[in-house]
């Protein structure tokens, strides 16, 4: 092979800069989509479990609609057929007027689908608390809500901090496929120093050291987070 | 105070509970027992609506329990109830356990919910280990602790649904005791057990069921003296010969 190595590519302006910036947006559009993920996931995990038919219903029909369509084709229906659906006005602002068209779009098609994964997770949690507790929370005379609150939830959510860990670092990988509706993330800037210098191999070898850094970060962040709310008593995986 | 009327229920087409009629005076302790797949767990989880019925009446303290309109929560925080694996809330202490339903469900204050936890949590013998979280307790100390945080909501009567059946033998008799402290003090109480020593002891009335049907339903004395049904017997002969 005849290649000629230059790491020092990786350094020198205006690279350096495009990792910088690329690297800025794809943790830009993860977080995003994942507030939006999170907390729409929650309210419907909440939902599917919840003791109303019309509730679980609604949360039953989400899941089904947005897991079991390909993530990519929902980018480019949110991106491209969505806006041919509204009225006039509100199709060209969604095209081209709102804030970064394309980044906005990216980050709520990626936060809804990722929010019917973060749905079943809530759920299963929920599921895995049981009714036994469900039935002791209400049998003091506690409201669904407050049954929720105080009693599900706080269980829940501390089982299903592995799960939902991984569940944020797909949506860290994910944010990848926006660079096709034109997003300049951390792939899209790595493509780019391709074209521009010919060093495929030290740009993507870039990209993924920083995806790895990142993803491995995350996951170090969480075994804190998981070992401070940890229960007095119960064992946990270290 | 508890009255059932004509119960019935049905899981599809298995009938769980057929036309069961019962209840529970002020100051009563009825024993429920029978084999297991009886019904007994289903008919007193219908008491306070954790399960419903399909035909029949059930009060409770003058209120119907399966009429839409009766508003179960304020029901369920007069009645205490304590189950067959505890259930405490395993993110909470016990001491938190036992004031959680007084400050959101009864709005008692803080201090007056503290205050009182830590005396249910004397009254059950557990003072000492008022800070530790469930999973640090025995399965004994769990269930006084569920017994305190019944006890916390002043309930005007107690259901037990099997409450020794998940413990050691050692530690069985330190909830009997507990149960028999209450039970003369003159608490309500509705116990489904297969502690023969404790209906004995402190049980006013014994009702036997078996498939659904209660069988029998007869004043202690009488239910151990051998008159009752061939089914009761059958069932007595069994547990009281170990």
């Amino acid at each position: 092979m005849n290649y000629n190595w230059d790491w020092g590519i990786l350094f020198r302006e205006p690279y350096l800069g495009w990792l910088a910036d690329g690297l800025f947006w794809t943790v830009s559009l993860s977080l995003c989509a994942w507030i939006i993920a999170f907390s729409l996931g929650s309210v419907l995990g909440i939902m599917r479990t919840s003791s109303s038919r019309i509730l679980r219903f609604i949360g039953t029909t989400y899941v089904e609609l947005f897991r079991n369509i390909p993530l990519l084709v929902q980018l480019f229906l949110w991106y491209f057929v969505f806006p041919e659906l509204l009225p006039d006005d509100a199709g060209r602002w969604v095209k081209r007027e709102m804030p970064m068209p394309a980044l906005s779009t990216a980050i709520v098609a990626i936060g809804l689908y990722t929010a019917s994964r973060v749905c079943e997770q809530v759920r299963s949690g929920i599921d895995a608390v049981g009714t036994g507790q469900r039935n002791a929370a209400k049998a003091i005379g506690m409201t669904e809500r407050q049954v929720y609150q105080h009693v599900l939830l706080p269980n829940a959510f501390r089982i299903i901090i592995p799960p939902l860990t991984s569940e944020f670092l797909t949506i860290f990988k994910n944010s990848s496929l926006a660079l096709t509706i034109g997003v300049v993330e951390l792939t899209a800037m790595t493509r780019q120093i391709e074209e521009y210098t010919f060093q495929g191999f030290e740009a993507f070898t870039a990209a993924t050291v920083i995806y790895s850094v990142v993803t491995f970060s995350v996951m170090f962040l969480m075994r804190i987070v998981e070992r401070r709310v940890q229960v007095p008593g119960m064992i946990s995986a270290r | 105070m508890i009255s059932i009327s004509n119960a019935s229920k049905w899981y599809g087409d298995f009938q769980v509970l057929n036309d069961c009629t019962t209840h529970v005076s002020k100051g009563e302790v009825v024993v429920v027992c029978g084999p297991s797949g009886s019904g007994k767990s289903t008919l007193i989880k219908c008491v306070n609506g954790l399960e419903s019925i399909d035909k029949g009446k059930i009060m409770v303290d003058g209120d119907v329990v399966n009429d839409k309109k009766t508003n179960l929560n304020i029901l369920r925080s007069k009645i205490g109830m304590v189950f067959q694996s505890f259930e405490l809330f395993p993110h909470m202490s016990a001491l938190d356990n036992v004031i959680l339903g007084q400050i959101k469900v009864l709005k008692r204050s803080e201090d007056e919910a503290r205050a009182r936890a830590h005396d249910l949590m004397a009254q059950v013998g557990l003072s000492e280990h008022a800070g530790k979280y469930p999973a640090q307790l025995s399965g004994g100390q769990q269930q006084r602790v569920a017994i305190a945080r019944g006890l916390a909501m002043d309930p005007i009567a107690l259901l037990f649904d099997e409450p020794t059946s998940a413990l050691d033998p050692e530690m069985i008799n330190d909830v009997l005791d507990v149960m028999v402290n209450l039970a003369q003090d003159g608490m309500t109480m509705m116990v489904v057990t297969h502690e023969m020593g404790f209906a004995q002891k402190v049980a006013h009335r014994v009702v036997f069921m078996d498939e659904g049907c209660i069988v029998e339903d007869a004043p202690t004395d009488q239910f151990f003296q051998a008159q009752g049904s061939e089914r009761a017997q059958q069932f007595l002969s069994k547990i009281l010969t170990h």
